[in-house]
């Protein structure tokens, strides 16, 4: 009896080791980059570390964004022999204070919210930017951004990669075929999406807000874009800090203002379905009908740059362009929202000091930029380096000394808000909540403390 | 995935082994070298407080401490009963607790009833091996996989267009319209209910069907010479006769229900009003940065599961009694 | 599976679970009792429209994974007759590009292999040891212990899961990152603290379960041993393990297909890099980014069924007794 049972355990346990070895054995090792043929000249002041040290990173950037951030220190890492590991999750945001508290976090982490940051420097994770950083960020960024990454009067780190909110993505081919202008204020680009259902050829807009567990999120673009045109950056300052409710009428306007547009089955979803779609549709996928002709507009970060198809001509008059969401009046300063990644420290040593450097450099920036798909807010950035016109002018922007900058509302909001109640109160909001509902609810979410 | 950390995997898992092997090892050497008056209460030391140690730090002393972080606000401050106001004044927690019921009042009612029907249909007859295994089979199945199984039975395309999630297509074969069945609120808690049914149902099922064949022959054949007909024989007979089956088939039932995470996670991530205890625990706790709120659910959830304990402690003790 | 008439019930375990001495017996009644058809048409009907049902979806996901993506995409998979294709580029991709973009499950397959084995053994070991306590040796507040375990079972996970972290990080962590500065080959996020949460969460059923099985155990044998000398070590492994086999290989099979399964002590505790994290974790996050990609989810879906399912369809026998001794698992 004994001998059957433990041979009927053991065939499968055993069938189960070989596959899973059978399974690993095929992927194969990386080879590392060599030193010969690497121009290490923009390298020397990191240092070289001859024991191969390894530096771990996290973040939430994944996929291609992911492989070429990956890219970005291929030489770095050969030159300095620093061996540099990233590891993109979905589950980052969530994870990253249980295991900041836990002590068992990466050495870098890429927080992608203000309010992170702000959260694990109160907790005591964070070890602040060492003196390479301070001096690049006051070099290379606007004191601004300097404060994004800075809790308490400590700063803790450099901005990485930035994004310019806001833009609105059309085809330039079907513009001019149609004779539609490139609006220059709200009323304009209401009329103009008016215009394009009148046609009823298409829906004007295609919208998407999936996003896993993050579901609702370009809804909360869509809503800080029009509060900080409507009614300005002051309100949207109160309004992001809590001075003014959440459900202030000045806020019920822009959501009005965006429903409008979102939850009109007139102007949704161009060649995506009804309205019920604007949710399920993956964000990364609600952009495409532009390029089959179904849809004409579509509201996106810059970074929506990386999500069109290979061979897609992103150019003022090829396949796809893109505009920035315009202000109440023509003419002015320029006023944009946007986001950005900040590489926060858990742990200290030469070589995580050498990375970090190496992140908030010139040299980095232009790297990274290059590969395209992303831009910085690196002052050091020469705008020729970005992958195409969309990207050249959001560098110019985020540079422009007199364009009004706001970080992404939702980042800098508390997490309960900021990470859920927002973003839900989207997802109810398009489902069919009304505007007051989803604002009282949201307000009344938010901590007291 | 390099060699070196394929290794580096080896190393931990067979090193692990023996260093836990080595523990045992040791501690059951000491043993024979104790001395013989006291030995019998070192026996019991060496067996028991392993276990005994294990479960305190990993279940007994976080509840409590999970229990008192249920009454501080996002700073660790006191805050009195203000997460528990919270909770019953936010329409999405309330909507939360509301779906948390559905599913512990539907799951193990119709995955035992479903359960117990096959199970008597497929007594005895030919194949039953297989049948069983058919049904039995989502069980292996880890509650993720389960769900990406189940949305790609409910996807949905536009109408018009060909459907590939199975359930649209036979909407559309009847004449229907594709509906987005994750969407729609309240019908999506309950198609998220039928993964769950779906997976308990051959626990139930096997269980009962190991019951039924425990149930005395002599008593359905005297049963049938007394006339009766075969649903008499099942109530009068057969269901008395495996009460005590079903009572541990629902109590388990239920309890994986109530922490019924990872279903709701992969397939709507808790949005359209599908949210339960179980998850919005995680998101308050992890993604809003909310522990005090977290745990006041957690602690929800724990009273919800109290009865259940209770009643089967209850149950324990007399056997406990017996012996 | 069926061959052994047992009485199921935890609530009965005073005639009990007869396994141990009474099996052999019972059998020989049991296969001459003739198979009939099933009990009437219509019962035959409804079951068979179960066991279709059941086995649809999974049949569903199994045939799209191996048809290519624009296929999946643009058809259902029931019109694979009309819409042939074959590829097995869909398991090639997610097991083994070594792009950031591709899932890369290997290493993640090989962390569930290298979580669920210890993850299954170490509770077992102590939770038979603390099982056989509670049957065979006696003490004061024996009944009211056991019987606290039992009840521990029901206790969320989630509310566990804080506090227990930040005791690890007390506790562990440092031993972590000594094992990592002598053998540098493990990382310092390596699998101890899921192993050790595995076996704290897998004991109170395990003990629960195993208890009724050992004290069924004829107490002659033990106590024959003991007379002839026997230490309390060799009669544990020598006597009481041997005999308590069988019930200890399907409560094995139970743990090792829960530890395979779970996501949430892996969200918790594992840190989520690919030095640690298991399969699910990974499936997790592939709906959230990939909802659409139904190439690679089907795919990565089914790689993560595969070895569940081996240990389910050769094991199952002991799996349903493991239940019968009367599991309340959540």
């Amino acid at each position: 009896m004994s001998l059957t049972t433990h041979r009927r355990i053991l065939l499968p346990l055993a069938a189960a080791g070989i596959v899973g070895l059978a399974l690993t054995a095929c992927t194969g090792d990386v080879e590392a980059g060599n030193v010969a043929d690497t121009d290490c000249a923009d390298y020397e002041a990191y240092g070289t570390f001859d024991d191969n040290p390894e530096v771990t990173i996290g973040g939430t950037i994944q996929d291609d964004e992911a492989d070429r951030l990956v890219e970005s220190w291929a030489d770095f890492s050969t030159c300095t022999g620093i061996e540099v590991s990233y590891q993109g999750t979905k589950e980052f945001e969530a994870q990253i204070a249980v295991l900041a508290e836990a002590g068992n976090a990466p050495d870098i982490g890429i927080v992608p919210q203000p309010g992170l940051l702000a959260r694990l420097a109160a907790g005591g994770w964070l070890k602040p930017a060492p003196q390479a950083v301070e001096e690049n960020t006051d070099e290379f960024w606007g004191e601004d951004w300097k404060q994004y990454g800075s809790y308490d009067g400590t700063f803790y780190a450099a901005p990485l990669m930035a994004s310019v909110k806001g833009f609105v993505w059309y085809s330039p081919t079907e513009f001019e075929e149609k004779g539609y202008e490139v609006p220059e204020t709200l009323d304009e680009l209401t009329a103009l999406s008016e215009e394009i259902a009148a046609e009823g050829d298409h829906k004007p807009w295609c919208v998407g807000l999936g996003s896993g567990d993050a579901t609702g999120w370009p809804g909360t673009d869509w809503i800080e874009d029009y509060v900080l045109r409507q009614s300005g950056p002051e309100v949207y300052d109160q309004w992001i800090n809590h001075e003014i409710p959440f459900n202030d009428p000045q806020i019920v306007e822009a959501f009005d203002a965006v429903g409008d547009i979102i939850k009109n089955p007139d102007m949704v979803n161009g060649g995506l379905g009804d309205v019920s779609s604007v949710i399920s549709t993956e964000f990364g996928d609600a952009g495409l009908p532009i390029l089959d002709g179904e849809c004409s507009l579509h509201h996106q970060a810059s970074f929506y740059e990386g999500f069109w198809p290979e061979g897609t001509d992103v150019s003022p008059d090829g396949d796809v362009f893109a505009f920035l969401l315009p202000s109440t009046e023509a003419g002015g300063d320029k006023a944009v929202t946007g986001g950005g990644e900040f590489p926060v420290a858990f742990s200290e040593g030469e070589e995580v000091d050498a990375v970090r450097a190496y992140l908030s450099s010139d040299t980095w920036a232009n790297n990274r930029v290059a590969l395209g798909g992303v831009i910085s807010a690196n002052k050091g950035l020469d705008p020729e380096n970005a992958s195409s016109d969309v990207l050249k002018e959001s560098i110019e922007i985020l540079q422009d000394e007199n364009t009004v900058f706001r970080f992404d509302g939702s980042d800098l909001m508390p997490a309960a808000v900021g990470s859920d109640s927002f973003w839900k109160g989207i997802v109810a909001w398009v489902s069919g909540d009304s505007t007051q509902q989803t604002v009282d609810a949201i307000e009344s979410s938010w901590p007291s403390s | 995935m390099t060699t070196a950390d394929l290794i580096g995997k080896i190393i931990q898992v067979v090193g692990g082994l023996a260093i836990f092997a080595a523990i045992v090892g040791l501690l059951f050497f000491f043993l024979d070298k104790a001395p013989k008056r006291g030995k019998d209460y070192w026996q019991l030391v060496v067996f028991l407080a392993p276990a005994l140690i294990l479960v305190f730090l990993g279940l007994i002393y976080p509840a409590i401490r999970t229990s008192l972080l249920a009454f501080t606000n996002n700073r660790g401050d006191f805050n009195g009963l203000d997460n528990f106001v919270w909770m019953f004044t936010q329409p999405a927690i309330i909507n939360t607790l509301v779906n948390t019921v559905i599913w512990v009042l539907l799951v193990p009612t119709v995955s035992t009833v479903v359960g117990l029907a096959y199970a008597v249909f497929i007594d005895k007859s030919r194949g039953e091996k297989i049948y069983k295994a058919l049904v039995f089979m989502p069980m292996a199945i880890s509650m993720v996989g389960a769900g990406i199984i189940w949305k790609f039975v409910y996807d949905y395309r536009q109408s018009g267009t060909q459907q590939i999630g199975l359930l649209n297509q036979v909407v559309v074969w009847f004449g229907g319209e594709p509906v987005q069945w994750l969407q729609t609120s309240p019908i999506n808690t309950f198609l998220l209910i039928v993964v769950m049914i779906w997976i308990q149902t051959g626990f139930a099922m096997v269980v009962l069907s190991a019951a039924i064949k425990a149930v005395p022959v002599e008593q359905l054949e005297a049963a049938e010479i007394d006339g009766t007909n075969p649903w008499q024989r099942f109530t009068n007979v057969t269901l008395p006769g495996i009460r005590g089956s079903l009572v541990v088939v629902l109590t388990t039932i239920s309890i994986a229900t109530l922490k019924v995470f990872d279903i709701v996670r992969t397939m709507t991530a808790g949005n359209f009003n599908t949210s339960v205890i179980a998850n919005e625990m995680y998101t308050q706790a992890f993604r809003a940065a909310e522990p005090g709120r977290g745990s006041a659910l957690a602690l929800v959830l724990f009273i919800l599961v109290l009865p259940i304990v209770i009643y089967n402690v209850r149950v324990m003790r007399k056997q406990r009694e017996i012996r | 599976m069926s061959t052994t008439p047992i009485v199921p019930t935890t609530t009965d375990t005073a005639t009990g679970n007869k396994l141990a001495k009474g099996a052999d017996a019972e059998v020989g009644t049991k296969s001459r009792r003739v198979k009939r058809r099933l009990t009437s048409r219509t019962a035959t009907v409804v079951s068979l429209i179960i066991a279709v049902l059941w086995t649809i979806p999974t049949f569903g996901l199994f045939v799209s994974s191996f048809r290519p993506a624009e296929l999946i995409q643009s058809t259902g998979w029931w019109t694979i007759f009309q819409n042939p294709g074959f590829t097995f580029g869909n398991y090639s991709e997610v097991l083994l590009s070594a792009s950031q973009s591709s899932p890369q499950l290997g290493s993640y397959f090989v962390n569930s292999l290298a979580i669920a084995i210890p993850g299954t053994i170490f509770p077992l070991i102590l939770g038979a040891m603390a099982a056989y306590a509670f049957a065979w040796m006696k003490f004061r507040g024996s009944n009211g212990v056991f019987i606290l375990i039992f009840a521990l079972q029901i206790v969320p996970l989630q509310m566990a899961l804080l506090p227990l972290l930040q005791m690890f990080t007390t506790f562990l962590r440092p031993l972590q990152n000594n094992l990592h500065d002598v053998l540098p080959m493990i990382p310092e996020q390596n699998y101890l603290p899921v192993w050790v949460a595995h076996t704290m969460f897998g004991l109170p059923l395990i003990i629960f379960l195993l208890h009724n099985f050992i004290s069924e155990i004829p107490g002659e044998v033990i106590e024959a041993a003991r007379v002839d000398g026997a230490s309390p070590g060799q009669i544990f492994f020598r006597i009481v393990l041997p005999l308590a086999l069988p019930a200890i290989a399907s409560v094995a099979i139970f743990q090792f297909l829960w530890v395979w399964n779970d996501l949430l002590v892996a969200l918790i505790f594992s840190g989520g890099t690919q030095d640690v994290a298991p399969l699910t974790q990974r499936l997790a996050e592939l709906t959230g980014t990939r909802g659409q990609d139904w190439q690679r989810l089907t795919a990565a879906a089914f790689v993560s069924l595969i070895i569940p399912l081996i240990v389910f369809f050769s094991l199952q026998r002991y799996f349903v007794r493991g239940l019968l001794a009367g599991s309340t698992k959540g």
